[in-house]
C-alpha cells in the first residue's frame, strides 16, 4: 500500500518511441526504465522535464498526476500530501527552490511610467544609455582643495564597477555543480559584473575569475583562509537568507565529495554544518567587529552583509551600515534554496519589494544612504521586477533562480535530493558532466544582454538615460489595486495620482 | 630601507635591530598600528614586538607568514590572530575575544587569560593560554587533511565550549581554579560532530550536550597525541609535564557523526 501518490504521470506514446533509451539515460531521479520499451517509475519522478527534451522523437509528456480528492477549499492537496509524508518519516518537510505558495505580489501590482509629448522619451537604439553601477560606500562630503587647479581632497572608499546592475546571486559549490559554478563565474567575466560565491568557498581553478566574485564568510567559514578572503574583489558575511530566514545550512555528508571537501576544507563524507546564528554574532558591534576584521585581512576590500528580509528589516539594515557593511544584500521571502523546511520558505520574511522600499526609505532618513548599496534578491523573474525593484530603492538586483533556469532548470524544487537531472544541483559526476559550462555561460550572458535592453528600453521610454536617475525613484511608479496603507509603507502613489 | 620605514612609522616610536623590531603602541589606532606591522613583515623584519598594547583589535589578523614573530605586551584587542596562516604569536598579558578566529595555522601563545568565542572555525595551528578562557571556546572547530587545530586552556571556561565542533582538539586543564570552580560550564559540546575534548575533571552529565558521550579510556595513540600537546604547553608555560599527564584525563566525543541525519523528510 502507498500512501503518497506520485505527483506526476509519464506518459510515452509507444508508437513514436523507436527505443533509444536516452530518456531513461536522462533522467537522474531513475523515474524511467528499459525492459524490450520503456517503462515509467512515476513515484521517482520529480517533473524535471529533462526526458521530455531530450527525446528525439518527442513521444514523451510529463502530467499532473489527478489525484481524486474530494474539492476541499481548506484542506489543498499538498496540506494532506505533506501529512501522508510526515506521519511517514517524522521530520521536518524539506524543499528546494523558492517559495511557490499564491502569496500577493507587489511587484505584479506597480506600473511603470512613459514620457510622452511634453518630455520626450530617449531612443536607446541612438542615444547613450548608462547602466554601469558603483558598488560600495560613500563618503559624507567631499573636499576640494584649490591650488590653481580642483583637486579632491577626499579619499573615496574602492567602489566595484558593473556594467549592469544584475549580479548573480549566492549559491555555493556544493549546492550547485562545479560546471554550474564554472558557468556563472565564465558568464560574470564576460558580462563585467559580479557573482557571489555562497558559502561552499571558491575551487581554487576558478581563482583567475576573482576579479568578478565577491567571496563569502559565513557561520560554518567553509573554505575560508587568508588566500581565499583576498582572491574576490570583495567579501559577504552571510546573515540569513531569503528562503530560510532565521535557519542555517547543513549539506549533508553524502554531498560532499573529495573536490567540494577541498574547496571547503573540511574531511570528506562529514555534514557541513553552518548553524543561522554566528556565535560570534549577537549584536551590532559584534558584526562591526567581523566586517572590520575581513577589512583588515584584505587591504580593505568591501564587506557586503546579506540578510534575510524580515519585519524589522529596515532598522537591520541601518544598524548593519551604521556597523561598516559598504553593501547591504536584502533577500526576500521568494528567494530560492538549495534546501529549505517546507515551513520557513513558504512561512517567513518579507516580500523583497517592501523590504528594498523601506530600508531605502529609512537610510534616507537616517541620512545614511550613502553609506552604502543596496543590492536586492529574492525572486527577481524578468527585467520589469529588476527597473520596480530600482525605482523602489534598489542600487543593483541579484539572480539565483533565473539564473539557473537558464542553464536548464526547470523548477521540479528536488535541489534537496542531489539528483538533478540538468546537472545543476547535483554532485553526481555522470549527471555534472551533461552540462557544459560553456554552453551554460552563453545561455547566461543572453539572458542578463536581453535584459540589459529591456531595461534600457523603458528607461528610454521613461526619459531617463542613466539607472541612477531611477534608484529610488518611485515617482515613476503607480500602485494598481494596493491598499493605501501598502501604497504608503513602500512610497508609491495609486494610479491616476498625478506627478509631483 | 631604514629611512623609508622611519617615515611611514607615523607617531610609532621603533628600535630596530638585524630582524627585530619595536613599536610602542601607546594611543595608536589599530588601523595604523597593523599597516605598520604587515608592511614590517613585507620588508622582512622576523621578529615585531609591540609594546603598550592596550586593547588594539586585529593584530595579526590575515598575516600569512611562516617565520614571522609578533611579541605583543599588554593587553591585546579582539580578533588577535584571526585568519591567520603561519606566524608566532605571543601575548605577555591578558587577551580579549575571538583570538584565532578562522585560523589555519600557526601558534598563538597567551600568557594571561583570554576572552570569548576563542578558536571560532579555527582550522589548524595551536592556541596556548595559560590562564582562563570565557564563554564559546572553540565553536565550529574543524580538522582538514594534516591540519589539526589544538586549543589548550590553563584554567577553566565557561559554558558552550565546543559547541558545534567539528574537529581538532581542545584540552582543559584546569591548573588554575577556585575551590568550588567548575572547570567546565554547562552545553558542553551541543551539536558537536567531531574532533574530541580533553578535560582533567569529570563534567557531570546535565554540563554536556546530547550529542557528546564521555569515558575515562584513551587509547594509547590518542595518549600519545594529548601527550605532546601537554608537553608543549608545559615547556612554554614551566609547568611540571609528569604530574600533569599522569593526572586522570577524560575524553569528550562526538556520538555521532552525523548527528542531524534523520532530522528531514525528503
Amino acid at each position: 500500500m502507498r500512501m503518497v501518490q506520485p505527483d506526476f504521470k509519464i506518459v510515452i506514446d509507444q508508437e513514436r518511441c523507436r527505443r533509444c533509451k536516452r530518456c531513461v539515460f536522462n533522467c537522474g531521479f531513475g523515474a524511467l526504465e528499459f525492459r524490450d520499451r520503456v517503462v515509467p517509475k512515476p513515484e521517482n519522478c520529480a517533473g524535471c522535464q529533462r526526458c521530455v527534451c531530450f527525446c528525439p522523437e518527442q513521444a514523451i509528456s510529463v502530467e499532473l498526476n489527478p489525484l481524486a480528492f474530494r474539492p476541499n477549499d481548506n484542506w489543498a492537496p499538498w496540506h494532506i500530501k505533506a501529512i501522508y509524508r510526515q506521519a511517514e518519516d517524522g521530520g521536518i518537510l524539506l524543499t528546494g527552490m523558492g517559495n511557490d505558495k499564491p502569496y500577493f505580489n507587489i511587484l505584479d501590482h506597480l506600473l511603470l511610467d512613459a514620457c510622452q509629448v511634453t518630455n520626450p522619451s530617449i531612443d536607446p537604439l541612438r542615444e547613450p544609455m548608462e547602466l554601469r553601477t558603483y558598488l560600495g560606500s560613500r563618503p559624507e562630503r567631499l573636499e576640494f582643495e584649490n591650488n590653481g587647479k580642483l583637486r579632491l581632497k577626499t579619499s573615496y572608499p574602492s567602489l566595484l564597477k558593473v556594467e549592469v546592475p544584475i549580479l548573480f546571486a549566492p549559491m555555493s559549490y556544493g549546492s550547485i555543480s562545479y560546471n554550474a559554478f564554472h558557468a556563472l563565474c565564465l558568464a560574470s567575466k564576460e558580462l563585467e559584473t559580479l557573482m557571489f560565491t555562497g558559502e561552499g568557498g571558491l575551487p581554487e581553478e576558478l581563482y583567475p575569475y576573482g576579479d568578478h566574485i565577491i567571496i563569502q564568510v559565513a557561520s560554518g567559514r567553509f573554505g575560508v583562509s587568508a588566500e581565499y578572503l583576498n582572491v574576490g574583489v570583495g567579501t559577504q558575511i552571510k546573515i540569513g537568507q531569503g528562503a530560510k530566514p532565521g535557519i542555517g545550512g547543513h549539506l549533508p555528508g553524502e554531498k560532499i565529495p573529495k573536490h567540494i571537501s577541498e574547496t571547503r576544507m573540511i574531511p570528506e563524507g562529514t555534514d557541513a554544518l553552518s548553524p543561522a546564528p554566528h556565535h560570534d554574532i549577537y549584536s551590532i558591534e559584534d558584526l562591526r567587529m567581523l566586517i572590520y576584521a575581513l577589512k583588515e585581512a584584505t587591504g580593505y576590500k568591501p564587506v557586503c552583509v546579506k540578510i534575510a528580509a524580515v519585519h524589522n528589516v529596515a532598522s537591520i539594515a541601518a544598524g548593519v551600515l551604521r556597523a561598516g557593511a559598504d553593501q547591504i544584500y536584502l533577500d526576500g521571502f521568494r528567494g530560492g534554496t538549495g534546501a529549505a523546511p517546507f515551513i520557513t520558505r513558504d512561512h517567513i520574511g518579507l516580500p523583497i519589494e517592501i523590504a528594498v522600499a523601506v530600508v531605502d526609505q529609512r537610510l534616507r532618513e537616517e541620512g545614511i544612504r550613502h553609506l552604502g548599496t543596496i543590492i536586492a534578491a529574492g525572486s527577481v523573474r524578468c527585467s520589469a521586477d529588476a527597473v520596480k525593484l530600482i525605482a523602489l530603492g534598489a542600487d543593483a538586483v541579484a539572480i539565483g533562480t533565473a539564473s539557473l533556469l537558464a542553464m536548464g532548470c526547470h523548477l521540479c524544487q528536488k535541489c534537496h535530493t542531489g539528483n538533478c537531472s540538468w546537472g545543476i544541483a547535483t554532485q553526481r559526476p555522470e549527471l555534472v558532466r551533461r552540462l557544459d559550462p560553456e554552453w551554460a555561460s552563453e545561455r547566461l550572458v543572453n539572458l542578463v544582454r536581453g535584459w540589459a535592453y529591456e531595461i534600457k528600453e523603458v528607461m528610454g521610454a521613461m526619459g531617463i538615460n542613466a539607472i541612477e536617475s531611477l534608484r529610488g525613484n518611485r515617482e515613476r511608479l503607480r500602485g494598481l489595486g494596493l491598499d493605501s496603507e501598502t501604497l504608503k509603507i513602500i512610497g508609491v502613489k495609486p494610479a491616476g495620482a498625478a506627478m509631483g | 630601507m631604514a629611512e623609508l620605514i622611519e617615515s611611514q612609522m607615523g607617531n610609532l616610536i621603533c628600535q630596530r635591530e638585524e630582524n627585530r623590531v619595536v613599536l610602542d603602541c601607546y594611543g595608536v589606532h589599530y588601523q595604523e598600528l597593523n599597516a605598520r606591522v604587515r608592511d614590517l613583515a613585507k620588508l622582512g623584519y622576523k621578529t615585531i614586538e609591540l609594546k603598550n598594547v592596550n586593547g588594539q583589535r586585529y593584530i595579526g589578523t590575515g598575516i600569512a607568514s611562516k617565520d614571522l614573530k609578533i611579541r605583543v605586551f599588554g593587553t591585546a584587542g579582539n580578533d588577535l590572530s584571526a585568519f591567520m596562516d603561519g606566524p608566532m604569536v605571543e601575548v605577555f598579558g591578558n587577551a580579549q575575544d575571538a583570538v584565532s578566529n578562522t585560523m589555519n595555522s600557526g601558534k598563538v601563545i597567551i600568557y594571561g587569560d583570554a576572552g570569548d568565542v576563542i578558536g571560532y572555525g579555527m582550522r589548524g595551528g595551536k592556541l596556548f593560554i595559560k590562564g582562563r578562557a570565557g564563554y564559546r571556546v572553540g565553536i565550529h572547530m574543524k580538522a582538514y587533511g594534516n591540519q589539526v587545530p589544538v586549543v589548550v586552556v590553563g584554567g577553566t571556561v565557561r559554558d558552550f565550549l565546543g559547541e558545534y565542533m567539528a574537529g581538532g582538539i581542545l584540552v582543559v586543564l584546569g591548573l588554575e581554579k577556585e575551590p568550588g570552580e567548575k572547570l567546565v560550564g554547562n552545553w558542553v559540546g551541543t551539536g558537536m560532530h567531531g574532533g574530541i575534548i580533553y578535560v582533567r575533571e569529570e563534567p557531570e552529565r546535565h554540563q554536556l550536550g546530547k550529542e557528546v558521550g564521555i569515558t575515562d579510556k584513551i587509547e594509547p595513540k590518542e595518549m600519545e597525541t594529548l601527550g605532546a600537546i601537554v608537553q608543549e604547553y608545559c615547556a612554554d608555560f614551566s609547568v611540571n609535564f609528569e604530574e600533569l599527564i599522569t593526572s586522570s584525563f577524560f575524553k569528550l566525543f562526538p556520538v555521532s557523526t552525523r548527528p542531524y541525519k534523520k532530522l528531514y523528510v525528503y
